[in-house]
């Protein structure tokens, strides 16, 4: 959490108020936030966080999506359940999480590029093959972020090769992936397309 | 006793010695266990984040499958973030529109979903599915003299725990106590391993997997039940080292291959040598080195 905080008037900044209701599989249950701060205080990552989680449900209620959506808690949360299985209020806050990361790629903001490529290269090769295949992945990831960043993971690269740990194996292009037809259907279910 | 598998993408391939010791394991104790057939990727981390239904239905259709091949079986998971995913679709179907969907979308695979086969983790069926004595019976080198720091990490316990606390999980203590070994406890047993964070935000998840692996360095090996956390553990000690200013180097193992080392399993079946960090020094210590 950086130290300098940021005034913001909400009598005059654009604000959605249903926002809030979007996150949770209800709809009301993030109202029932009270601040105590214990998702902040279970969380890993809130060290690394520019907004803590505590803060970011507060912004999250007073209607401030776009701000919400700009920070990098979102892709700095694990997925680890300790703020959800904690927070006293009982609010599913791990899925809500989802929901901001969903839509952030879905509005394509920009500034997380890391994270976003990650989420998109690893759906690509599932849909393609069905499962992971980490060679595959990590080379659409670095390639699609930074290549630079991708020496530093080399050495390693190598040693897992030589330990069996990733398997070698030949792109397949071109053709239906093997869960094509599932990615369509949910996409029609689910109204994008 | 008999059950379902489902591998899932890691266990599969960089995970693969948690497997090959897990089946080991699990034949010395006398369990039969079948591999899902045409099972695909449970969604991982990135199902749910690419809308809500595609994160129930990459599980669901596995579960499809199982009910289909199971015949009331159940299905254990040894990845964390599978088991997760595939209990949260079992979740879902409690709902009936939700199951409808689920259905709506798993057609176009000409399968269907009824929401009542039960994910197991493999932890939970390690220590609550056999007794101790029977575990006992089989432990032929004793790892006595062997500390283990237990690691659980989050998914294994969080938000599903139907075996096991979701902060203070306690469940390998009486296994690794009936292998002979003593168990070395702190503060980071079941938090997270920093997941993708290591490869999206290195600086953040070097300093997270480092918490644990520095709260676990008096003991002479950690205990992992999940791929990812092996991974984060095991794979990038070197780089960790260097973001907290000092050395770190603890081999990393699966609870299975543990196991299998204190039944007197093979190296071929347990393969401590694909581990990044060299097993040796604790495989010395238990008189089990090879070469
Ligand atoms: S733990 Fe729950 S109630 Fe407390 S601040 Fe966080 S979200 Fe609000
Ligand atoms: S689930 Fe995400 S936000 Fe919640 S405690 Fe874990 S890392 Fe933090």
């Amino acid at each position: 959490m950086s130290s300098d905080s940021e005034v913001i008037n909400l009598t005059e900044i654009r604000r959605d108020t249903a926002f809030a209701e979007s996150l949770t599989p209800v709809g009301h249950e993030l109202k029932r936030c009270i601040q105590c701060g214990t998702c902040t205080a279970s969380c890993p990552s809130a060290a690394f966080m520019d907004v803590t989680p505590r803060q970011m449900w507060r912004m999250a209620n007073l209607g401030l999506a776009d701000q919400v959506l700009h920070t990098k808690t979102m892709w700095l949360c694990t997925v680890c359940y300790e703020c959800q299985v904690s927070c006293p209020r009982g609010i599913p806050l791990t899925e809500a999480i989802a929901r901001l990361k969903q839509m952030a790629i879905q509005e394509r903001i920009k500034g997380f590029k890391e994270s976003t490529a990650f989420y998109r290269a690893f759906s690509d090769v599932m849909r393609r093959y069905g499962k992971m295949r980490e060679m595959e992945f990590m080379v659409r990831y670095f390639m699609s972020t930074n290549l630079l960043s991708a020496t530093g993971f080399a050495g390693m690269g190598l040693k897992m090769l030589q330990r069996g740990k990733v398997k070698p194996e030949m792109p397949q292009l071109g053709g239906e992936g093997r869960l094509d037809k599932l990615f369509d259907r949910v996409a029609e279910l689910e109204g994008r397309r | 006793m008999k059950y379902l598998f489902y591998p899932g993408c890691s266990m599969e391939t960089s995970a693969l010695e948690y497997t090959t010791s897990m089946l080991g394991v699990l034949k010395t104790l006398g369990a039969e266990i079948e591999e899902l057939e045409n099972w695909t990727c449970c969604g991982a981390s990135v199902g749910a984040v690419m809308s809500d239904l595609l994160g129930v239905v990459l599980p669901a259709r596995n579960l499809a499958l199982a009910e289909k091949a199971g015949d009331g079986r159940e299905l254990i998971a040894g990845c964390s973030a599978c088991y997760t995913n595939l209990r949260k679709a079992t979740e879902a179907a409690r709902d009936r529109a939700s199951l409808a969907k689920i259905n709506q979308a798993l057609e176009v695979e000409n399968l269907a979903f009824r929401g009542t086969v039960n994910t197991r983790h493999l932890l939970d069926v390690l220590a609550n599915d056999f007794d101790m004595d029977t575990i006992k019976s089989h432990v032929k080198r004793p790892l006595t003299g062997l500390t283990v720091a237990p690691y659980y990490g989050c998914q294994t316990v969080r938000p599903y725990s139907p075996f096991d606390d979701h902060n203070h999980p306690t469940s390998m203590v009486r296994i690794l106590e009936a292998l002979g070994a003593k168990v070395h406890h702190h503060l980071h047993e079941a938090t997270c391993c920093g997941t993708a964070l290591l490869t999206t935000k290195p600086e953040a998840g070097f300093t997270i997997a480092g918490t644990i692996l520095e709260a676990s360095s008096p003991a002479d090996c950690i205990a992992t039940v999940c791929p990812m956390c092996h991974m984060n553990l095991d794979s990038y000690q070197d780089k960790v080292s260097k973001v907290l200013g000092k050395t770190i180097s603890i081999p990393v193992v699966f609870l299975p291959q543990l196991m299998g080392l204190a039944f007197g399993l093979e190296e071929s079946t347990l393969l401590f040598k694909r581990l990044m960090v060299s097993a040796k020094p604790m495989l010395e210590r238990v008189g089990a080195a090879q070469g």
